[in-house]
């Protein structure tokens, strides 16, 4: 495979705008205003980096969604990761997009500079380098992300056992999207009628995920991928069905989505893996069974368990004046919180939203919603 | 000290005794020679009147060798660089090198010629120089620092210098070396021919003063690439600056590696690619020098200067969306140079 099959196609310009035109001509034979929540972060990222609100009629509009893993990792549980590596010889070991975000006591960068041994990685297999490289050191890994990279750990722990590195320990926050859509849906006020699903965690789960979704609320599902011509595709397939009056699942990303997923990927995650009886997200409060966590027979390898005397279960509410917990139900945009661009920026975040580039308010900072320009 | 090739720096090397002097002797006058530098004294003895543009910069770079170049080509055409943007002849450059104990000499020669023979683009000369050694663990390999004077031929080119009805150049396609580090380090094997764009500007730069075209702005395009020099400019001038996505060079590869990590290539680092604000009326006539006379083929407009959204950089997409282009954010990768 050459590089450039990664991308081209799915930015045709020509696709792109005959996409647009069709979605508008379809858009006015809908008399209702059309609120699609795209669940993942990242296609939140797609939206404003390629400037596709610009492209669309008034009557749809974006409504963030709670789908970014790190922006929904409340605090306490940062200043989990941060305590863990303040401990003497431990080694924390996390992805990349961790590192920048703030706890109570400053992120895991700030901790890292005072001494703290603490490494970004890209696959979480290279822990495993690193817990045989420092045998005399407690490895922990700070795992992160929904059902997509759930599997990858999943993989890491099986390779701990079989190879019998016993040095390596895991502190699971891993989360789960459908439990989240409920929890947007059960609010009154919410105005979402539609969903966008993330094509990556479909790969893993399958479509079928969201299918009880559908049935529920009786809202349309795309399960969409990422680039600029998939999100428009998926959007289209979303007027159609309010034009039919037939909400439906429908998986726009056929390249790699099937309705049942990777069925070896799930049975590698129940394996190890157990639902919470609940979590707290940011912004959206306790949500129960919406996380993962080592079976009661992996305990040993449980970070949380482990290090229980130093890891407080204390909620830490965000700053009162920042309003992520409307924004990701949809009942406020990014400028309308008053901190937007002002006490709250990427480098001072004061919400989840801010946290990381897949948030809402990070994309509206960074992009801009230049929709006059 | 007899046959070098397969040895390695020992402390002794620092030490300031008779295995420093052979190394210095052996290695950096056999590369470096010039009577300042020969003359061997305390401090080099330059001659010089008029304007000067000063410069500094530290080189940290991992890998040391990596495809399209290695660190001392990088410690080279890095100040060297940096003097031309200022419009300033390269001429005098100092060379500091900290190296870690156990440091294959062999490496070190490679990187030494490299040096050489990129001083030979500029026609700067290396006048004074130190060398440290630092035991095992101490440094990642070798670190070199060089520090730069040049002589203006032009005084008034400034970042705060960029005016609407500017256009905006850029020398080549963007984001090489960024993603050739990126490539080297994440041990990626693509079927790709993709190299750093690492190399010394200023005979292109020459070309543009010889023939006086009127520069009001001009950066090489290094850390945080041109998504940092385009802001810096706007907000250091106070201008608007609207860019069109579709006309700015990209090389298939960095597309693809962007791709794959989530990077822009705006965002990526490059070593011998840079950015020209000028007047627009003479815009294409700079850029036919710059193909023509200075070996860049790719070079074209990109942009232009507004007044409107004063300090912002905005995007405009291949299907008529915009959107700013902010300065990179975070960690994107450390010790890119």
């Amino acid at each position: 495979m050459k590089l450039k099959d990664l991308y081209q196609g799915f930015r045709d310009p020509a696709t792109i705008h005959s996409l647009a035109a069709e979605i508008k001509r379809l858009a006015e034979l809908v008399d209702e205003p059309i609120n699609i929540m795209e669940v993942c972060g990242g296609h939140t990222h797609t939206i404003m980096k390629y400037g596709l609100l610009q492209l669309l009629p008034d009557n749809i509009k974006f409504i963030h969604g709670p789908g970014c893993p790190v922006c929904v990792m409340p605090k306490e549980r940062i200043d989990h990761a941060i305590a863990l590596a303040n401990e003497p010889n431990v080694i924390l070991v996390s992805l990349g997009d961790m590192i920048r975000v703030p706890g109570s006591t400053g992120s895991l960068a700030n901790h890292r500079a005072k001494g703290c041994d603490i490494r970004a990685i890209y696959d979480p297999l290279d822990t495993l380098k690193i817990a045989e490289d420092n045998p005399d050191k407690t490895v922990v890994f700070f795992a992160i992300g929904f059902e997509t990279s759930t599997p990858m750990t999943a993989a890491l722990i099986e390779q701990a056992e079989k190879q019998s590195v016993n040095n390596l320990l895991f502190h699971i926050n891993h989360v789960l999207v459908p439990p989240a859509i409920d929890a947007v849906m059960a609010e009154k006020k919410s105005k979402v009628n539609a969903f966008i699903g993330p094509a990556h965690v479909s790969v893993i789960s399958g479509a079928k995920i969201y299918q009880a979704a559908v049935d529920q609320y009786h809202t349309p599902v795309v399960v969409s991928g990422f680039e600029p011509v998939d999100v428009m595709q998926s959007i289209l397939s979303i007027v159609k069905q309010k034009v039919a009056k037939q909400p439906k699942l429908e998986v726009q990303y056929t390249r790699s989505v099937s309705f049942d997923g990777n069925i070896h990927a799930q049975q590698l995650v129940n394996r190890y893996f157990e639902p919470r009886d609940e979590f707290r997200w940011r912004g959206l409060g306790p949500i129960a069974k919406s996380a993962l966590q080592l079976k009661p027979e992996y305990q040993r390898r449980d970070a949380e368990h482990h290090f229980k005397s130093i890891l407080s279960t204390e909620p830490i509410d965000d700053h009162k004046a920042c309003q992520c917990a409307d924004i990701l139900r949809g009942l406020a945009g990014p400028k309308e919180c008053k901190v937007f661009g002002r006490g709250c920026t990427p480098e001072t975040p004061l919400g989840s939203c801010m946290v990381s580039s897949e948030g809402a308010c990070n994309a509206y900072y960074r992009y801009g919603d230049i929709l006059n320009g | 000290m007899g046959n070098i090739a397969n040895q390695t720096i020992q402390l002794s090397h620092g030490g300031g005794g008779k295995e420093m002097d052979q190394l210095i002797k052996s290695i950096f006058f056999s590369a470096f020679a010039n009577p300042i530098l020969c003359a061997e004294e305390d401090a080099a003895k330059l001659n010089l009147c008029g304007p000067v543009a000063f410069t500094t910069d530290s080189f940290t770079v991992s890998p040391l060798f990596f495809a399209g170049g290695n660190i001392g080509k990088l410690a080279i055409a890095g100040t060297v660089n940096d003097l031309a943007m200022m419009a300033a002849q390269p001429e005098y450059l100092s060379c500091s090198f900290i190296i870690e104990e156990g440091f294959l000499i062999t490496d070190l020669k490679k990187i030494v010629q490299s040096m050489a023979d990129e001083l030979h683009q500029s026609g700067a000369r290396i006048v004074c120089g130190d060398t440290k050694v630092v035991p095992k663990g101490c440094a990642d390999g070798l670190f070199i620092n060089t520090t730069g004077i040049g002589r203006m031929l032009i005084t008034d080119i400034s970042a705060k210098n960029v005016q609407p009805g500017d256009a905006i150049i850029v020398s080549r396609d963007i984001g090489r070396h960024g993603a050739a580090i990126l490539m080297a380090r994440e041990g990626l094997e693509l079927e790709s021919d993709l190299t750093s764009d690492c190399a010394t500007l200023w005979p292109v730069v020459e070309q543009l003063i010889a023939a006086n075209v009127t520069l009001h702005a001009m950066r090489d395009a290094t850390r945080g690439g041109i998504a940092a020099v385009l802001n810096e400019w706007a907000k250091a001038s106070n201008v608007g600056i609207d860019l069109i996505e579709k006309d700015i060079p990209v090389a298939d590869e960095v597309k693809g590696l962007c791709e794959l990590f989530g990077f822009e290539p705006y965002d990526l680092a490059n070593e011998g690619t840079f950015v020209i604000a000028l007047p627009q009326d003479i815009a294409l006539g700079a850029v036919e020098i710059l193909q023509r006379y200075g070996h860049c083929e790719q070079a074209c407009i990109i942009g232009h200067v507004v007044e409107a959204h004063p300090t912002r950089v905005v995007l405009t997409t291949p299907w008529g969306s915009h959107r700013y282009l902010d300065l990179p954010h975070g960690e994107l990768l450390p010790r890119i140079c």
